[in-house]
């Protein structure tokens, strides 16, 4: 059943095609890079515009100085850097963390569906926590620890389970999706037996919120991408070859399967870190990537860029949860409300025949 | 090849002599429905099994003796009528229900994802339940129930609306997309509510898990109806599905309406997967791991895999839900959690050792 392939006929009139093509590319390149910083500085502006958000009145010079350890009233110290800066820091990191590895995985299994979400990472995380907050009682971070373990030790048994001389992107899904049906059915399990305050607390961790991560957290996850961002910006020139086809690859002399091992190792240890902070915040690490590119034009930049749009949908994501909605509430409600519009527009506006995206 | 899959014949050689193909054909067929035979068989000592078996032991011929000379003072007798009786049906009927369900949302979907969970049916029935109990202050199964119904049907209706709008209409992409967008829109209210709510927590809590315990009787009897319709229409189901295997196009072209076809059976999953998860709660993967499973026995034509389903479905959940309450007794760990125990093993294994998964 081999349908005849038409090869179009490539007619370049133009007499150095090279050329035109690499300064098409060059502006690409440069227009990538300013909307990327665009994101970055929309990203510390919106973190300052959130320290001056809540009860207390406080304006975003005397926030910023007071963030910056350069203040003087100690209310106003408090509230800034005891309440509001670990909230904001939260948002920032898990979005970048998210952002970072959902576009990973997008690109790596070349499937817009492929979020940790869909993989069982986050189900094995939720899992992992539930049973530290049931079962043995812990909060903080305790949770957050054997969150990264669930984590990190669901993503292995995902991966040895997928894996039949090299790992491919369906079965990776599939397997990923077994698996987390497996860990939330038995995380219902552990809610359903739980006393009703623990339930809250484990319904609280599941739905995913800024408002979770204490001191070590933070520190945890921002020591984790201090590492693990640049790392992602050098394994990025694989992901493009990656992206090309196993066959495609192999000709070029890459080892795929290494590099296609590296980074998702990377993938899961920012989203395991990000879930350990503030659990699984849905659908951010699923739109990151794609709008990133929507706004970027084109696939190179794509992880710093994801980055930054990860960052920005958890801190505006959280100030809807905490400012907008009639009482406060947890930042993975507000994500998971947004992200569906987004991916039914997504639906609706794609035009490729099965690509949606 | 496009003739051979209508008619369900299993060889796709164009080259092979006639003869052999239809003798080949006509060997397979009577193996698949002696196959079948047998499966039924064992859904019946199944059966048999769920209702002696339990926290309280009963001996086969009491079992017996509670339909042929049933005495209404023993508790034996009236534990079977009254609860391990009904609760198997609702096994068999729920059981049978997801799996159809799921069968008929991969053939039409034409995704060995789909599946009632992926679809959002699950989580529209949970957003209905939890708005009932905290407008309404609905209190127990059988006043939910209808929400639940309404809420997965609904669900299922506005997935397949998004996705079927625009060009190409449904492709099993975007479905797949839209089931997990409007899941987490709809599982984002459902916690809002619960995380403020702790009374509507504590009820949705046990339903969540998914369960035969304590939802027959009534529930069975509202329910049951739909139950049998939904299953009976699904199995008519089997050519338009062979039908739709072969692509749109190609289904167009041999004079299929498969807006119509797609329709309709989105309808008929709206109908059983809504009812069961109603009774139920969420019962994961008998509707993603059996249709795969009957496809690993009869190969593609739907018109073999709908009637092993309608078998292997309430078998695998019967036994499941018997090894549940035995495993742990005198308590019970509930039918989802041992199906998500044993299914996904199998559902991994499926993945792995497949030649294709890819419908």
């Amino acid at each position: 059943m081999t349908a005849p392939v038409t090869v179009p006929a490539t007619t370049v009139d133009r007499p150095a095609p090279g050329v035109l093509v690499a300064r098409a590319r060059r502006r690409r390149h440069t227009l990538g890079a300013a909307v990327t910083a665009g994101l970055a500085l929309a990203v510390v502006v919106v973190l300052a515009w959130t320290l001056t958000l809540g009860s207390a009145g406080i304006s975003p010079w005397d926030a910023l100085r007071s963030a910056l350890h350069l203040g003087s009233d100690p209310a106003t110290d408090f509230i800034v850097r005891e309440l509001r800066l670990p909230r904001a820091l939260t948002s920032v990191l898990v979005g970048l963390a998210l952002g970072v590895a959902g576009t990973v995985f997008q690109r790596l299994l070349g499937n817009t569906l492929a979020s940790p979400d869909v993989l069982g990472i986050s189900a094995g995380a939720g899992t992992a926590a539930v049973a530290a907050l049931v079962l043995a009682d812990l909060a903080g971070v305790g949770v957050s620890l054997l969150a990264l373990v669930g984590a990190l030790g669901t993503a292995l048994l995902v991966y040895v389970l997928a894996w039949r001389r090299g790992v491919q992107g369906y079965r990776f899904i599939l397997v990923g999706v077994g698996v987390a049906a497996f860990l939330s059915s038995i995380t219902s399990y552990l809610v359903s037996r739980a006393e009703i305050s623990d339930a809250r607390a484990a319904m609280l961790w599941l739905t995913g919120s800024s408002g979770l991560a204490g001191p070590a957290q933070i520190a945890t996850l921002a020591a984790g991408l201090v590492v693990l961002l640049p790392l992602a910006l050098v394994l990025e020139r694989r992901l493009v070859v990656i992206e090309l086809g196993d066959d495609a690859a192999l000709a070029l002399g890459v080892h795929v399967e290494r590099d296609r091992r590296a980074l998702m190792l990377l993938g899961v240890a920012l989203v395991a870190l990000a879930t350990a902070a503030a659990g699984p915040i849905a659908f951010v690490a699923l739109m990151a990537g794609p709008v990133a590119r929507r706004l970027v034009g084109g696939r190179t930049g794509d992880v710093l860029a994801a980055a930054c749009v990860g960052a920005l949908l958890m801190q505006l994501a959280d100030v809807v949860a905490q400012e907008v909605m009639p009482s406060p509430l947890p930042t993975g409600v507000v994500t998971g409300l947004v992200g569906a519009p987004y991916v039914i527009w997504l639906l609706l506006a794609a035009n490729r025949r099965g690509s949606a995206a | 090849m496009t003739r051979a899959l209508l008619d369900g014949s299993d060889a796709p050689v164009d080259d092979a002599p006639a003869g052999a193909s239809r003798a080949t054909s006509v060997r397979r067929r009577a193996g698949l429905t002696l196959g079948l035979a047998a499966a039924v068989a064992v859904l019946v000592v199944v059966c048999f099994v769920s209702v002696a078996l339990g926290s309280r032991d009963v001996t086969p011929s009491t079992v017996l003796h509670a339909f042929t000379a049933f005495d209404p003072t023993s508790t034996e007798h009236t534990v079977i009528r009254e609860m391990r009786v009904p609760r198997t049906l609702l096994g068999l009927l729920a059981g049978a229900a997801l799996g159809l369900g799921g069968a008929l949302l991969q053939g039409v979907a034409r995704n060995p994802l789909a599946d009632p969970g992926v679809m959002g049916v699950n989580a529209g029935a949970a957003v209905a339940i939890v708005v009932a109990i905290m407008t309404l202050g609905v209190q127990d199964a059988q006043g939910y129930v209808w929400f639940a119904f309404l809420g997965a049907g609904v669900a299922t209706v506005v997935v397949y609306g998004i996705a079927a709008v625009g060009r190409d209409g449904a492709t099993p992409v975007k479905l797949a997309l839209a089931g997990v967008a409007v899941t987490a829109a709809l599982s984002s209210v459902t916690s809002a509510v619960l995380l403020t709510r702790t009374d509507v927590l504590q009820e949705m809590r046990l339903w969540q898990v998914g369960s035969l315990a304590g939802r027959y009787g009534p529930v069975l009897g509202q329910l049951a109806p739909y139950l049998v319709v939904g299953i009976i229409v699904a199995l008519g189901f089997g050519r338009a599905l062979n039908g739709l295997a072969l692509g749109d196009d190609v289904a167009r072209g041999l004079g299929q309406r498969v807006g119509l076809t797609r329709g309709l059976a989105f309808a008929v999953v709206a109908v059983l997967c809504g009812a069961a998860t109603a009774a139920c709660g969420p019962i994961v993967f008998l509707g993603l791991v059996v249709p795969h499973a009957a496809r690993l026995v009869c190969g593609p034509d739907y018109r073999w895999i709908l009637p092993w389903t309608l078998v292997l479905a309430p078998t695998l959940l019967l036994v499941c839900d018997v090894v549940g309450r035995v495993v742990v007794a005198p308590g019970e760990l509930q039918v989802g959690v041992v199906l998500g125990i044993i299914g996904a093993p199998v559902f991994v294994a499926l993945v792995r050792y497949r030649r294709t998964v890819a419908l």
